[in-house]
């Protein structure tokens, strides 16, 4: 983890540890955070390492009798089994969908919020609604009133009689979600927007640079922090989409919407197979380090560059 | 509309580039309004059926003119609605309190007199965030089965504080690092103590980000639903757990389905329309001002 952390201490004036300070100064400087600490570790450490011990029992909760150890054999069943690579690729595509979506319909409103027009404050209330809106709530919302066949306002006002959960399940999944997720991206894309300074862009126009110039040669490189920040922020919240897929599709029909987290309630609550849903467990964990090893760099890289400012 | 096109017409200088930027912006501001309307309309929608009878919710075309009733919120209260809203209630603003209690001497820790090491404490809460619920749903579920707290408020409690304290952390700090450093210091040259300048100095100036940290805690924990469908059920089921008996209904009871949409959204609805300006900050966990 050490690798990511090469922010400098924004305030290097500030002795960290003071010098004649000794083992007593520093643990009066420890104590505020010690509570915090110890809880983050007992409630989310721990159980990681049950989940790691676990996932080496051949464990069926519905099997009584012993939990013989298997070593990695939960795994090789896990990796081979078509189901959880299936889940995979359903959770790569569900988050890149509802991520790059909502990017593009996030970066357009924060660019039409950014101007000011009368009413700014309302529509920006509006826009941030269907994020506040409880999850389970709206999967709901979308499912039976939006989507439904017979009296779903989608073809109540479109006409047709098109099944749209079942017709199209991924896309009725990722289209709730990025209109959740929309405004988060746009809120986020908005303060990239409202960060740049005015008196830049006002040179350049000055200097004859046309709108979409200014857009591409200045706005998008500016943004790219705050998009970057908005994706992997996104991908971390979505990735764990549970919400949408036990209430839309239930993962159906088949295993078309089955991500990992669905996966892994089903196997460990509807199969009881422990052992196996704990490698599961294992495997996705790993997988998002990797993935937030970017993040934490990309996050690092904004503080910085806020503090420089 | 007229609003936007007065103060066009006011300005005698009325420099035809100037007017055509104005026109293209009100045009602009048109767009913007619809996209509004747009996002805004399935909620709308929602509230507009919670209003109906079940015939007029379930209608195909879409019932527009109708006479509102209160009895689809009647019937969600009969039903005992109130369990499940008093134990998100508890398990929002206890777990809210235990994170602001717990965070915010760690963010003090981590920012204002900072511990040798504060980057990697940082990094290390950032990360527990990015692990995934269900790779510690298991062991915490038969751990909370075996000490018998299955379907118990205080179970939540704990992992609700859990699950929002990074982001707590995060912000407080970034918040507590708004303090200047030499009001701080010329109150240390006076004579105040850590109590004192606690009370007088930092508490006055982190009180609106304590304020929208505890926003910002309070939305995730209301609307968490993965733990909550796995641990709980008839005695701590929290409001999200309502709905789950709505899933299958086929939308036999669109229109008090979204009654108790509407009931158990308002809460966090409200929080968040308050928290706006402060909702970016505390989403990026502190990255975005």
């Amino acid at each position: 983890m050490t690798d990511v952390i090469t922010r400098a201490d924004p305030k290097p004036d500030v002795p960290v540890v003071s010098p004649k300070g000794g083992a007593k100064d520093r643990w009066v400087r420890r104590a505020p955070l010690l509570p915090a600490l110890i809880f983050a570790i007992v409630v989310t450490q721990v159980p990681f390492l049950v989940t790691i011990y676990l996932s080496t029992l051949d464990w069926n909760a519905l099997r009584p009798g012993d939990r013989p150890f298997v070593f990695l054999d939960n795994y090789v069943t896990v990796l081979t089994d078509t189901r959880l690579q299936s889940a995979l690729l359903n959770t790569v595509l569900l988050t890149a969908g509802a991520v790059i979506f909502s990017m593009i319909l996030g970066l357009a409103l924060a660019i039409l919020l950014d101007r000011k027009f009368f009413g700014r404050g309302v529509v920006r209330t509006m826009l941030i609604t269907p994020f506040l809106v409880m999850p389970i709530a709206a999967a709901l919302l979308w499912k039976h009133a939006l989507y439904n066949p017979a009296y779903g306002l989608i073809n109540g006002i479109f006409g047709g009689s098109t099944d749209w959960v079942s017709s199209y399940p991924k896309a009725a999944v990722i289209a709730t979600l990025v209109w959740q997720w929309t405004p988060f991206m746009m809120l986020i894309l908005l303060a990239g927007l409202q960060s740049q300074s005015e008196d830049i862009l006002e040179a350049a126009r000055v200097d004859g640079a046309g709108a979409w110039k200014i857009f591409t040669h200045m706005t998008l490189p500016h943004m790219r922090q705050y998009l970057e920040l908005g994706a992997l922020l996104g991908s971390i919240y979505l990735v764990n989409t549970f919400d949408a897929v036990f209430t839309i599709t239930q993962g159906g029909p088949g295993t078309a919407t089955t991500n990992l987290p669905y996966e892994i309630y089903l196997t460990t609550f509807r199969k009881f197979e422990y052992g196996e849903a704990s490698a599961a467990g294992v495997i996705v964990v790993i997988l998002t380090i990797i993935v937030a090893t970017f993040a934490l760099r990309v996050i690092s890289s904004l503080f910085r560059m806020e503090e420089s400012r | 509309m007229t609003t936007l096109a007065t103060p066009a017409v006011k300005s005698s200088t009325a420099l035809k580039p100037a007017a055509r930027r104005r026109m293209g912006s009100a045009i602009w501001g048109v767009v913007a309004w619809v996209a509004g309307i747009i996002f805004v309309f399935p909620v709308i929608w929602m509230v507009l059926t919670s209003f109906k009878q079940e015939q007029d919710a379930a209608s195909n075309p879409p019932t527009w003119v109708f006479t509102p009733t209160f009895d689809q919120y009647a019937q969600v209260f009969d039903r005992n609605i109130m369990p499940f809203l008093l134990n998100s209630l508890m398990a929002s603003v206890f777990s809210t309190l235990l994170v602001v209690i717990l965070a915010t001497p760690a963010a003090y820790a981590l920012s204002l007199r900072p511990v040798a090491k504060w980057t990697d404490a940082l990094f290390f809460f950032i990360s527990t965030k990015m692990m995934p619920a269900v790779a510690a749903l298991l062991p915490v579920y038969l751990l909370v089965k075996n000490l018998g707290m299955l379907d118990n408020v205080w179970t939540m409690v704990l992992l609700y504080t859990s699950m929002n304290l990074p982001l707590a952390v995060w912000m407080m700090r970034s918040f507590l690092l708004e303090v200047p450093r030499e009001v701080l210091e010329a109150g240390e040259v006076d004579g105040a103590g850590l109590v004192t300048s606690i009370r007088k100095i930092i508490l006055p100036i982190v009180s609106p980000g304590l304020a929208a940290t505890a926003l910002i805690c309070f939305i995730f924990a209301w609307n968490e639903f993965f733990l909550a469908v796995n641990l709980t059920a008839t005695n701590a089921g929290t409001a999200p757990i309502f709905l789950v008996g709505f899933i299958s209904s086929e939308g036999l009871f669109l229109a008090r389905l979204c009654a108790a949409a509407t009931l158990v959204s308002l809460p966090v609805l409200i929080a968040g329309w308050v928290a706006q300006n402060k909702l970016v900050r505390g989403l990026s966990m502190g990255a975005v001002k």
